[in-house]
């Protein structure tokens, strides 16, 4: 039988290819992909994101980890898929324009898919009519813009002004986060969460959509 | 004496304040690269450089900081590399006034290496190529400045060491609760003692903090690897007006903090983000009244 505490053990120390190995152990075993997902690899993210917040780790030990879900994840999508799993729901995130960095960005992006979200990556320098179209024609239901810089922060603020006057801003909830990012801010401009770290991004994102 | 200190005549050397900031004043828009500039504006890049070497900075930068090709790649303007960064040695090194040396400015990729994100043949080729480009343009010194990875500064280190030119590598100690590590974790010990075995001429940590954290780094960069010490902090940590970054850390309250660090073993001064030239005039008087009292 796979060795699911393995699997935990693998996504926990950031071990892709014993992460992927064992994923395909479970699946040949049909294993529920659901079951191995909330039971197994959510509460090991967890776990990182514990680390991260109490310092034991840092940023390359949660690409890592987040590198080994991605592994195993790719292999259990289908099989989501074909038993019509629903996804937690969908988020487009991106870079604000004039922003090019991205590692903040695309931890977020995989916590998130780790955590049942479909997301919409829209990658960098991403102008906020990209974003507006990911809720119209993709249904986003979450806007995560992401900066690193002080100087392209007013980004998220122009992003959501946009989403206003293109009316989409009451259908969707924005998450805002990127080093300079605070509450206050948030706040400021009108965002509806503002996530402090990326595993807070992904339980604030849980949250609006109705998942504890 | 080191052969880096040997270029300077005596004591602390006070080296230059921010230049990305100083562009944006003369209307650099968010996003575009500066290092363009070097090409399609170098009156502003000269006047910059200009403005530090008159405020009494002993060490100018160049504004190459984005010059990595791999970073150049993401603006479209890769194959710009070599052209880029050897104007830019040229703009600070025409500026530059009896006395005062260009040590050229190298940032990061942007990319992970760890995640496999990019290979460390295109990490060396990319350091290889700007590092032989500023060389070529008359910088005096190499400096890799804002490094969070060990890794990827020491590919950056082997990857210059070529053209012969000393080199300094700085690291960005913005995480964790005392802001004593880099974004990937790396303490200064780690770094000290991977740059020692990699051979550079000097050690440093720049940006991610205001001054009153950078002391305690300084010391432990010190002890940890035997090296001259390049520090070059922010001016405090932006506040938000207007929904605008604002850094409202003083000049003065800036220098404040120049016997600390002295006193902490720095070699080199200067100031990272958020500041000017009028922060490099602030410093060069605290280091006057420092040593006549």
């Amino acid at each position: 039988m796979a060795d699911l505490q393995k699997l935990y053990d693998a996504v926990l120390n950031g071990d892709a290819k014993t992460a992927v190995a064992v994923t395909r152990e479970a699946i040949a075993e049909n294993i529920d992909p659901l079951q191995l997902i909330s039971g197994t690899m959510v509460p090991a993210m967890d776990e990182v994101g514990k680390r991260y917040e109490e310092e034991e780790y840092f940023v390359s030990e949660l690409l890592l980890s987040a590198r080994a879900m991605k592994g195993s994840l790719e292999l259990l999508r289908p099989l989501l898929a074909e038993r019509g799993a629903k996804p937690t729901g969908t988020v487009a995130i991106g870079t604000v324009k004039g922003d090019l960095h991205d590692i903040g960005k695309n931890l977020v992006a995989s916590l998130l898919e780790g955590g049942g979200f479909e997301v919409i990556d829209l990658g960098a320098d991403v102008p906020p009519e990209k974003f507006i179209e990911a809720v119209r024609e993709k249904g986003a239901q979450i806007v995560c813009p992401s900066a690193l810089l002080t100087v392209t922060m007013p980004s998220m603020k122009t992003t959501i002004e946009a989403l206003n006057r293109a009316g989409v801003r009451e259908q969707v909830r924005v998450l805002v986060g990127g080093a300079p990012a605070t509450q206050q801010y948030a706040d400021d401009i009108g965002a509806d969460g503002y996530g402090e770290s990326a595993s807070n991004a992904v339980a604030m994102a849980r949250r609006m959509c109705g998942v504890k | 004496m080191s052969r880096l200190l040997s270029l300077f005549s005596s004591g602390l050397v006070i080296t230059d304040g921010a230049w990305g900031t100083e562009f944006q004043k003369r209307g650099l828009a968010i996003g575009e690269p500066a290092d363009v500039w070097n090409l399609t504006r170098p009156a502003d890049v000269e006047a910059v450089a200009r403005s530090y070497v008159e405020a009494g900075s002993r060490v100018i930068l160049t504004n190459t900081f984005r010059g990595n090709p791999v970073a150049l790649s993401a603006h479209g303007q890769g194959d710009r590399a070599v052209a880029i960064n050897r104007r830019g040695a040229e703009l600070s090194k025409q500026q530059s006034a009896a006395g005062v040396r260009v040590f050229a400015s190298l940032g990061p990729t942007g990319k992970v290496m760890a995640t496999g994100e990019i290979d460390e043949q295109r990490v060396t080729d990319g350091f290889r190529i700007q590092a032989e480009a500023l060389a070529d343009g008359g910088a005096d010194v190499l400096l890799f400045e804002t490094f969070s990875d060990v890794e990827e500064a020491r590919l950056a280190v082997q990857a210059a060491k070529p053209t012969g030119l000393p080199i300094i590598v700085s690291f960005a100690f913005d995480s964790g609760r005392n802001k004593d590590r880099t974004m990937m974790g790396v303490t200064p010990e780690t770094a000290a003692r991977a740059m020692v075995e990699e051979g550079v001429d000097a050690i440093g940590a720049n940006c991610g903090a205001g001054p009153e954290s950078f002391a305690q780094i300084c010391r432990r960069l010190k002890d940890a690897s035997g090296l001259p010490v390049w520090i070059k902090p922010n001016a405090g940590m932006p506040s938000l007006e207007a929904g605008q970054a604002v850094y409202t850390m003083t000049a003065d309250t800036f220098a404040s903090h120049l016997p600390a660090l002295i006193e902490a073993g720095a070699s080199f001064l200067g100031g990272c983000c958020g500041t000017s030239p009028e922060f490099v005039c602030a410093l060069v008087r605290a280091a006057a009244s420092c040593v006549s009292s």
